[in-house]
């Protein structure tokens, strides 16, 4: 099978410092990649350079679209780099309400997506919305409802109908559960792990938390100070890590 | 006519390092050699702390070989795991290696049916004939029908290792890697377990395992492989 | 006229300036071209933008008329009218047809414009998704690749909260195929007649310091959605004055005691409608 992703030897630099350096990988169509490590390790940072979102210092993201053809992301124009965000990807953050359009409707939230990919028949805009809210576990009489009044956990299960509406073939993901109490995020994660199979999405997803590497992802990378520690397996990288900084994270995993 | 060699293991070895620990060695397997044929059931016999456990690790590649080979036949095929990439080791563990442990890892709010036919569905099968696969799987381990909507976070350890095994042998795999399926189920739920086993092997299947129960060792094995720690060698 | 000013009030090289900014705006119908927009002798929001453009445009043989709500007698008409009467020594007019330039806030005429005329409107709110994109970089990028989908969020949204698209004025429209326009806030009842109109039609936003320009005969589209199409306001009622039940009414309170009557909002249209003007 071949790659939908291909990132080589990417660095970002932040001036004199350091947020990613020479990350190499490839994704699968279909597969949840996992990055780990703690605060500044680097792992958004890589993210948000491999999503065409920051310019990479060094290295280069390749993606191959629906049609086949493979992309240079760095020498896309931006036009290309908006269509791709709009028709191919999607892109799910750690706060939904950078994510969400807070001043309009739940539903419309889920219709823009839709709606830049010029769909114009309200009527059927409308039954999209509430299957994927349907989808996502709100209750669809809550479609003409600000997402304001919605928990943090509502809002962003709003914000992943709204990313996933498009049937996008990859997605980036930043922390999607950080800062939802357990209960919430548990919701969250079972919801994720299940649209991602029925979809058969790829994902990059980034998380400290390593539970949910292992519940999501089949494939897992570890960064530290911007370089790449450890990749392999997720449950390799947990039952087996070789990295000292590895075996320290896993080791600082509470268990219950 | 000879059975067909499903698993060879040459010159295995595993030692975990670890960093937290004044970067202590512990050598747990040493130059091992292991022969695997469709069909046979072999178990693994020695006192704990001999690496059994960790031998079906390392088979799973769920624990990565210091050195030393793993093949596998895949699809007709040979596969080294120790060299394999992650994504060659999904594939045979999708369609050819099967692994059960003790412990059921339960997935918050997924129904125990559905954790007993997800294997199935990755291997291809589509959903409702899975679900249909699974409930038969259920109710031959005598899981009772009202708990399989249920998750099965809150099953007794019995039942969550009637989940578990069902669960692992739900795709007829060429190799099977059981890691003590049975330690906490009775004497009935024990047979039925011997009982698919002997199903397993004799449609094929290779099947390697620890049974720490002598009575279920004598009713699967094939043949005897016994094991020793390192240090006591 | 005042001899102290400069005729029609800006000076020779803000006029040359606000010119090439119109012929650049014809060029490219719908897009905001930037232009140096000048202190003018009246606060923003009373039609500094339509001022300079008109001031632009104007010649010592041009007829102007203004008009501020469909009316040729507000306060605001009547300034503007006298401000140029003043400046520029034109003559003025109240008569649709016999204008060559009108300057208007939040109407077209009910009288059909001719190509020879041309028609200046007053703009405050340029940019038709800033309630929605509030960054200005972010909404040029919108312009400069057509991704227009935000747009029908807005209606989405009406449609969800009121049954339909309740917005009944500066109702957005896509000018050319290409450019999605502000028709600045005349009532959507006058959004066809923005479609291949023969008038030149120039928009002026003083404080935002853009203008925009719709050539005559450009094709002019007002948004919808396929089961939403866009529709025209009609009334029950017939203009109180004229009897016309084909124009613009306005519902106006005539006494203390809450009398209601509805009259055309275009005062000269009205007038000429009258049976005392028919006969």
């Amino acid at each position: 099978m071949s790659a939908l992703l291909q990132v080589r030897d990417l660095s970002l630099h932040y001036g004199p410092r350091v947020g990613c350096e020479d990350v190499s990988f490839d994704l699968h169509p279909g597969e949840l990649l996992c990055i780990v490590g703690e605060s500044g390790s680097g792992k958004s940072t890589l993210l948000n350079a491999v999503a065409a979102q920051l310019t990479p210092t060094a290295g280069s993201v390749r993606y191959r679209q629906r049609d086949g053809e493979w992309l240079e992301l760095g020498a896309l124009s931006e036009a290309d780099r908006r269509r791709l965000a709009r028709e191919e990807w999607g892109f799910v953050t750690q706060n939904p309400r950078d994510g969400l359009r807070l001043n309009v409707s739940a539903g419309a939230n889920v219709a823009e997506r839709l709606m830049a990919l010029g769909m114009r028949h309200y009527s059927q805009l409308r039954a999209t919305a509430r299957h994927w809210l349907e989808r996502v576990e709100i209750d669809p009489t809550r479609i003409d409802d600000a997402p304001t009044s919605f928990s943090g956990g509502m809002q962003q299960r709003l914000q992943i109908a709204r990313t996933l509406v498009t049937q996008p073939r990859l997605v980036f993901m930043d922390e999607p559960t950080a800062g939802l109490d357990v209960s919430v995020q548990a919701r969250i994660l079972d919801l994720l792990r299940r649209l991602v199979n029925e979809l058969g999405l790829a994902a990059v997803m980034v998380t400290h938390d390593l539970a949910v590497a292992r519940l999501l992802a089949a494939r897992t990378i570890v960064m530290q100070g911007g370089r790449v520690v450890e990749t392999g397996l997720t449950d390799q990288i947990l039952d087996d890590p070789q990295h000292p900084y590895t075996q320290l994270l896993v080791s600082s995993v509470l268990t219950t | 006519m000879t059975a067909a060699l499903m698993l060879e293991l040459r010159d295995l070895s595993k030692s975990f390092e670890l960093h937290q620990q004044q970067g202590a060695r512990l050598n747990v397997l040493r130059g091992f050699d292991l022969r695997l044929h469709a069909g046979e059931c072999v178990v693994l016999s020695g006192p704990s702390g001999a690496g059994k456990s960790t031998l079906l690790r390392v088979i799973y590649a769920n624990y990565r070989p210091s050195l030393g080979a793993v093949h596998v036949r895949h699809q007709d095929r040979w596969l080294d795991l120790a060299k394999a990439t992650p994504h060659e080791v999904l594939d045979v563990r999708r369609h050819t290696l099967g692994y059960v442990s003790q412990f059921l890892r339960v997935i918050p709010r997924v129904p125990a049916l559905d954790i007993v036919a997800e294997p199935l569905v990755a291997h291809g099968v589509d959903v409702q004939q899975a679900r249909r696969r699974a409930a038969y799987m259920l109710s031959r381990l005598n899981v009772p029908e009202r708990l399989w909507q249920l998750p099965p976070g809150t099953f007794s350890g019995g039942e969550q290792q009637r989940v578990n095994i069902a669960r692992g042998l739900i795709v007829p795999r060429p190799i099977l890697l059981l890691d003590e399926p049975t330690a906490s189920l009775d004497a009935d739920n024990r047979a039925i377990v011997a009982e698919l086993l002997a199903e397993a092997c004799s449609a094929g299947s290779a099947v390697l395992g620890i049974f720490h129960d002598e009575d279920m060792r004598d009713r699967v094995a094939t043949r005897l492989f016994p094991m020793q720690a390192l240090e006591a060698a | 006229m005042t001899p102290r000013y400069n005729f029609a009030f800006l000076d020779e090289d803000t006029k040359r300036m606000l010119r090439r900014a119109l012929l650049k705006a014809v060029a490219i119908p719908g897009y905001q071209v930037p232009f140096g927009s000048r202190e003018m002798p009246l606060p923003y929001g009373w039609g500094t933008g339509g001022i300079q453009v008109t001031a632009a445009l104007l010649g010592p043989d041009d007829v102007l008329k203004v008009i501020d709500q469909g009316a040729d007698d507000t306060t605001n008409a009547v300034n503007i009218r006298r401000f140029f009467s003043r400046v520029a020594g034109i003559a003025t007019t109240e008569r649709t047809a016999d204008a060559t330039l009108i300057q208007t806030r939040h109407r077209i005429p009910e009288t059909s414009l001719r190509e020879d005329q041309i028609l200046v409107f007053q703009v405050p709110e340029p940019e038709p998704l800033r309630t929605l994109e509030p960054r200005e970089a972010e909404t040029r990028t919108l312009h400069a690749l057509a991704d227009y989908g935000l747009m029908h969020v807005k209606l989405y949204e009406d449609i969800a909260q009121y049954g339909r698209i309740a917005t009944s004025y500066d109702y957005p429209v896509l000018v050319d195929g290409r450019f999605l326009t502000s028709p600045s806030p005349i009532p959507k009842f006058d959004n066809p007649k923005l479609d291949r109109s023969p008038a030149l039609m120039l928009f002026g936003a003083g404080r935002e310091k853009r203008l925009y320009a719709i050539p005559p005969y450009t094709r002019v589209e007002s948004l919808a959605f396929d089961d939403h199409p866009f529709e025209l306001q009609s009334w029950e009622h017939h203009c109180a004055l004229c009897g016309s039940n084909d124009s613009y009414l306005d519902e106006v309170v005539v006494d203390d005691s809450g009398t209601r009557m509805f009259v055309c909002s275009d005062t000269d249209y009205c007038s000429g409608h009258r049976p005392e003007a028919r006969a």
